[in-house]
C-alpha cells in the first residue's frame, strides 16, 4: 500500500481585546442588548466612513512581532465583496496584497520534538454580524434577526503554510498560537466564545512527492478538540477515497457535529469571486518602523522561551513546564509565588497538582482565584517548617480557594496546627505500645512495616495533627527501648 | 426687488444691518418654493416648517447679538445625497424613498452650527448617477432658464434651486462634474473643490475616490463664502486633509495680471458647439485683455478620461451600493430566502441607470477582468493626474468649456455613451483630485446659459476663485456699458 503525507494549513481568526471597534467607536464588550453597541458606522449607514482604530493596528503587529514576522513599511485595505445580511455594507474590508505582517514562524514542541510552522501572512479585517435564527437552524427558520454587535470588532486571520504534517501537529501548533497571542495580551483566544476560529486546507500527497495533492477547505474547526478529531476524520477520508481509487474533489467542507463526519459545503466552482478593490474611505498605512521597533522590545518573553528558562532554572520537567507556561496567567502566578518561596520544583507541583486540580473543579480562572501567590509561598513555607503536614497542606489550601483567608488563620481556626510537642506525643506513643503487647512482639521479631500500624494509632489518636517525621522517630526509638 | 432674487451675500449683509429678519428671508423663499416648485421640482423634500423654526431660532440669536456665525440666518437647500438627522435622504432612488438618517453629514453639522436654516433637500439622478437629473426615481427637475430642458445633473436640483431663486445657494456632489456641469446648464457658479478638502462624512456615496461636495451660487463670491463653511479637516473622513483653510473672500481680487492661463486643445476637439467654444474664448480673451498671460498646454490622455472615469466609478460604485439589500432600512422587498430577498429588492428599488453601473463596475472588478479594466484604469488615472502636475508647472488656470453644448431637452439623450460624453470636459479633475469651477460666460442663441471651467492644481481655489472673480467683474462691467 502506498504511504500519504499529510499537508495541513490553516487560516486563524482571532478577534483583537481593543476596547472599541476597528472603524467606529463603539464598545467591543462581549454580549449586550442586540443592536446596542452600533452606530452609522458599524452599520454601514449611507454615507458612513471608517476611520482605523490605531489600538487595532497595534495589537495586530504586535501578533505579527511575536509571530517572527516581517512588518513591511506599506500596508492598505481592500474591499471583499459578498452579500450576506450580517454583513452590513456587503463588503467586508480587509487586506487582500499587502496585509501588515508578512513571512513569520511559530516554534513548538510536539512529545519533546521541536517544530517549527511558516506563518506567510497575518492581515486585518473587520468581524461580521451574527444571524439568530428563529427555528434551530437557517433552513427551519420562518425568519432570522440580526445582531450587529460584534460587526466591527477588529480581527487578524493568520495563514500558515502548509507545514503541518498530522492533525496532532496541528492542535499543537494552534495551542502555541494561542498560548502567544495571550501573552501579549492581543486575543482572549476563546474558542468557545467564538474569538478564535480556525478553518484548515487539508490535502494528501504520496510520500516523497513534491506537488501538492487537491486540497479540501474546512470551516469551522471551533474547538481544540474538533481541530484534532476532525481532521483526522478527513485525512482519513480523503486517504479512503485515494486508496479506492479515487480523486479529491477541490471543495469547502464543514463538520457535520451529529454525524461526525466532513461534509460537502460548495465546490470550487461554486467559490465566491470577493472582487477584492483596495478600500477608497481608507488611506494606505504607512507603518513606523521606529514604532514596530518599539513594540518588538516591548513583547513579553513568549511561552516557549518561558518554559526552557523555567525548566533549567528550576530544574522542572518539560511536562510541569509546559503545563506552567501554557497560560500566562498561570506563568505569571508561578514567577510570583517563587518570587517569595524560592523551591521552585515545590511550588511546579503544587500549582500543576492541587492548584490545578481546585482550578478545574471550581472552574475559575487563575485571575479570578482568591489564593494570592504570597499566600500559597506562606502556605509552603509552614509545611517546611513543620507547622502543619503536607496532607493537611492540602485541606489548608482547598479552604484558602474558597474564603480566600490567609493560611496561618485557616490553621488556627480549624485546629490544623502540628503536634510537634514531642513530650505529649511521647505519653501517647507510650500509651499505646503498652496497649499492644503482641504487635511489640512481632515488630521486634522483625516485621519491620508494622511501625505503620503504630504511626496510624498515633495519628488516630491526635486527629492526625501530630508530626508525622517526629511520630516516625519517637516510635522507632521507643520500640527498640522496649527491647533493650 | 424681491428677496428671493438677492445672493447669499447680500442677504447676508441685510441681516446683519438688521434690515430683515431670517424668518423673513426662509419665508420668501418657501412662498417662492410653493409658487414654483411643483413646475420645476428642484425639491424632493421641503422643509418649511424646520427651515422657519430655524430662521426664528436664528432672529433671536441675532436679536440678543450672538449669531452662530456671520452666515447665521442666510438659508440653503442641499442635495439628496446629503445624510440631514430627522430629514428623508433618499439619494433620488426608490431603495431610500423612506430612509430617514439617525445623523447628521459634516457638512450638514457645519451649516447648522453656523446657524443656517435648511430649505429642503434637492432632486438629483439617481445615486448621483446622470447628467440630467431624469434618473431620478421621483421627479424630473427643469431647467428654470428654460423649462422645457434638464437642468444638467447629478446636483441638478441643488443648481436649478439657486437659478430659480428657490435657494439664495446650495450644496451639491460632484463625481465627475455632477456641481459644474448643472451649474453650466443653469447659469449659475459651481465649484467642485480639490478632492479631500471638504468631508465626505455623511455623503451617500457614488464613487468614493472621486465623490466630493461643494458649493452653487450665484455669484463667485457666494461660493466662496460657502466654501469657507464646509472646508477642512474632519476626523471622520479619512481621506480628508489637514491642510489649514485659506480666507477664500481674500482671494476676490478682481486683478490677474500675471496670471497664466493655459488652453489644451484636447477640450476643444470635436464634439464641441461653436456657440460654446466662442463663448469660452471670449472669456479666455477678457481675461486675457485684464492682463492674464494665455499659454497652450497639451492634455494627451484627456482623450481616456471617460473610459477611465467610467471604469473606476463604476468598479467603486457596485461596492458602495451593495449595502441596499433590504436588510437594515430603505427598501425590501419579500422574498423566500435572504438571497431571493437581496434580488428582489435590489430589482425594483434601483432604476437602469443604477443597474447598469453596477453591472459594469462588478465586471470591471472580476476576476480574470480585474487587471484588464479596474486596474489599467487606475494607471490611467495616476498618468492624468502627472500630465496635470506637470501642466500646472506651466500654467495656474487651465480653461476648457465646463460641458460641450448647452442645456438638452428631455429624452434627447437616449443612448447612455451620448449622456455619458456630456461629462467629457468635467471627469478629468475629479480623475486628477484637482478642483474645478464652472461660471456663466454668456448664452447660446437659444438664451441658453454657456458655461466656462476653471481647474487649478491641488488645493489651489483661491487661484480658481480670483480667475473666477476677475471674470465675473469684467462680465458685469460689460453688462452695464451696454
Amino acid at each position: 500500500m502506498s504511504e500519504y503525507e499529510v499537508v495541513i494549513g490553516l487560516e486563524i481568526h482571532a478577534e483583537l481585546l481593543t476596547k472599541s471597534k476597528i472603524f467606529c467607536g463603539c464598545t467591543t464588550e462581549f454580549g449586550g442588548e442586540p443592536n446596542s453597541h452600533c452606530c452609522p458606522i458599524c452599520l454601514g449607514l449611507p454615507g458612513a466612513l471608517p476611520v482605523l482604530n490605531e489600538k487595532a493596528v497595534e495589537y495586530a503587529i504586535k501578533a505579527g512581532l511575536a509571530l517572527n514576522c516581517q512588518i513591511p513599511g506599506y500596508s492598505k485595505f481592500d474591499r471583499k465583496n459578498y452579500f450576506y445580511p450580517d454583513l452590513p455594507k456587503a463588503y467586508q474590508i480587509s487586506q487582500f496584497d499587502l496585509p501588515v505582517c508578512v513571512q513569520g514562524r511559530v516554534d513548538y514542541e510536539l512529545e519533546e520534538m521541536q517544530q517549527s510552522t511558516g506563518i506567510t501572512r497575518v492581515h486585518m479585517e473587520e468581524e461580521a454580524g451574527k444571524s439568530v435564527h428563529s427555528g434551530d437552524n437557517i433552513l427551519g427558520s420562518d425568519f432570522s434577526l440580526m445582531d450587529y454587535n460584534r460587526t466591527g470588532i477588529p480581527l487578524i486571520e493568520i495563514v500558515t503554510e502548509p507545514d503541518l504534517r498530522s492533525a496532532a501537529e496541528a492542535k499543537a501548533f494552534l495551542e502555541q498560537l494561542k498560548s502567544i497571542l495571550q501573552y501579549i495580551k492581543v486575543s482572549d483566544c476563546k474558542m468557545e466564545e467564538g474569538s478564535l476560529r480556525c478553518d484548515a486546507n487539508v490535502s494528501l500527497r504520496l510520500k516523497g512527492t513534491k506537488e501538492f495533492g487537491t486540497k479540501v477547505e474546512i470551516k469551522n474547526l471551533n474547538s481544540f478538540r474538533a481541530v484534532e478529531r476532525v481532521l483526522e476524520y478527513e485525512i482519513r477520508r480523503q486517504r479512503q477515497v485515494y486508496e479506492q481509487g479515487g480523486s479529491i474533489v477541490q471543495e469547502t467542507r464543514t463538520w457535520d457535529d451529529s454525524r461526525m463526519i466532513t461534509v460537502s459545503m460548495r465546490s470550487k466552482e461554486e467559490s465566491h469571486d470577493y472582487r477584492y478593490f483596495p478600500e477608497p474611505d481608507l488611506v494606505p498605512l504607512e507603518i513606523d518602523l521606529n514604532w514596530v521597533r518599539s513594540l518588538k522590545e516591548g513583547l513579553p518573553e513568549l511561552p516557549l522561551a518561558k518554559k526552557h528558562r523555567l525548566m533549567e532554572q528550576y530544574d522542572l520537567s518539560s511536562m510541569d513546564a509546559d503545563q506552567l507556561t501554557t497560560d500566562q496567567e498561570m506563568a505569571s502566578y508561578f514567577e510570583r509565588t517563587v518570587a517569595s518561596y524560592t523551591n521552585g520544583k515545590v511550588v511546579s507541583n503544587w500549582l500543576t497538582g492541587d492548584f490545578s486540580r481546585l482550578l478545574n473543579t471550581s472552574g475559575l480562572e487563575i485571575s479570578k482565584v482568591k489564593v494570592t501567590p504570597q499566600q500559597l509561598a506562606e502556605l509552603l513555607r509552614l509545611i517546611d517548617e513543620g507547622i502543619i503536614s503536607g496532607k493537611q497542606g492540602k485541606d489548608v489550601l482547598t479552604e484558602m480557594f474558597c474564603s480566600g483567608t490567609a493560611p496561618e488563620q485557616i490553621i488556627k481556626d480549624k485546629g490544623f496546627e502540628q503536634i510537634s510537642d514531642s513530650k505529649a506525643l511521647e505519653q501517647i506513643s507510650a500509651d499505646i505500645i503498652a496497649a499492644n503487647p503482641q504487635i511489640v512482639q512481632r515488630y521486634q521479631d522483625g516485621e519491620d512495616r508494622l511501625l505503620g500500624f503504630f504511626v496510624g494509632q498515633v495519628m488516630k489518636e491526635t486527629k492526625g495533627k501530630a508530626n508525622p517525621g517526629l511520630v516516625n522517630a519517637l516510635l522507632r526509638e521507643k520500640l527498640k527501648a522496649t527491647d533493650s | 426687488m424681491e428677496l428671493f432674487q438677492r445672493t447669499a451675500t447680500e442677504l447676508q449683509k441685510m441681516l446683519a444691518c438688521s434690515q430683515v429678519t431670517s424668518e423673513q428671508i426662509v419665508q420668501a423663499f418657501i412662498n417662492r418654493i410653493e409658487a414654483e416648485d411643483s413646475q420645476m421640482r428642484a425639491y424632493l423634500t421641503i422643509t418649511a416648517k424646520e427651515a422657519l423654526g430655524a430662521a426664528q431660532a436664528s432672529d433671536l440669536r441675532r436679536k440678543q447679538g450672538q449669531p452662530l456665525s456671520k452666515w447665521d440666518g442666510v438659508p440653503i437647500a442641499v442635495k439628496d445625497n446629503m445624510s440631514t438627522k430627522n430629514v428623508r435622504t433618499t439619494c433620488g432612488s426608490k431603495m431610500l424613498e423612506e430612509y430617514i438618517p439617525p445623523y447628521d453629514a459634516t457638512v450638514i453639522g457645519r451649516i447648522k452650527n453656523a446657524g443656517m436654516p435648511i430649505l429642503g433637500k434637492t432632486n438629483m439622478d439617481e445615486f448621483a448617477m446622470g447628467s440630467s437629473t431624469e434618473n431620478s426615481a421621483f421627479a424630473k427637475t427643469h431647467n428654470p432658464v428654460n423649462l422645457q430642458k434638464v437642468p444638467g445633473g447629478s446636483s441638478g436640483g441643488s443648481a436649478a434651486a439657486v437659478a430659480g431663486f428657490e435657494a439664495p445657494w446650495s450644496l451639491g456632489s460632484d463625481t465627475g462634474g455632477s456641481i459644474r456641469q448643472p451649474a453650466s446648464f443653469c447659469g449659475v457658479v459651481g465649484l467642485k473643490p480639490t478632492y479631500g478638502l471638504v468631508s465626505r462624512y455623511g455623503l451617500v456615496a457614488y464613487a468614493s475616490s472621486l465623490d466630493q461636495i461643494g458649493p452653487i451660487g450665484h455669484r463667485v463670491q457666494d461660493v466662496a463664502a460657502l466654501l469657507q463653511l464646509i472646508a477642512g479637516h474632519d476626523y471622520k473622513d479619512s481621506t480628508s486633509v489637514t491642510v489649514s483653510v485659506p480666507d477664500y473672500q481674500a482671494s476676490l481680487v478682481a486683478d490677474v495680471s500675471g496670471l497664466r492661463i493655459g488652453i489644451a486643445k484636447e477640450f476643444f476637439s470635436e464634439g464641441l458647439n461653436n456657440q460654446v467654444k466662442s463663448a469660452v474664448m471670449r472669456a479666455v480673451q477678457n481675461l486675457s485683455q485684464a492682463g492674464a498671460e494665455v499659454v497652450d498646454v497639451s492634455l494627451p490622455l484627456t482623450d481616456y478620461a471617460i473610459e477611465t472615469y467610467y471604469l473606476i466609478a463604476t468598479a467603486e460604485a457596485s461596492a458602495n451600493l451593495a449595502r441596499y439589500d433590504g436588510v437594515r432600512y430603505g427598501l425590501r422587498v419579500a422574498g423566500d430566502d435572504s438571497v431571493a430577498m437581496f434580488k428582489h429588492t435590489r430589482a425594483e428599488g434601483f432604476g437602469t441607470e443604477v443597474k447598469r453601473r453596477i453591472m459594469l463596475g462588478t465586471y470591471a472588478l472580476s476576476a480574470g477582468y480585474y487587471d484588464a479594466y479596474y486596474k489599467k484604469a487606475q494607471q490611467v488615472r495616476t498618468l492624468i493626474r502627472r500630465e496635470f502636475e506637470q501642466a500646472f508647472t506651466q500654467v495656474d488656470v487651465i480653461i476648457t468649456p465646463t460641458t460641450p453644448t448647452t442645456a438638452f431637452g428631455f429624452g434627447e439623450k437616449k443612448d447612455p455613451l451620448e449622456m455619458y460624453l456630456s461629462d467629457i470636459y468635467t471627469v478629468t479633475p475629479n480623475l486628477a483630485g484637482v478642483p474645478g469651477l464652472s461660471m456663466p460666460c454668456g448664452v447660446d442663441s437659444n438664451n441658453l446659459p454657456i458655461g466656462v471651467q476653471m481647474i487649478a492644481t491641488h488645493f489651489s481655489e483661491p487661484v480658481l476663485l480670483r480667475t473666477a472673480f476677475a471674470l465675473e467683474q469684467i462680465q458685469r462691467k460689460g453688462e452695464f456699458n451696454e
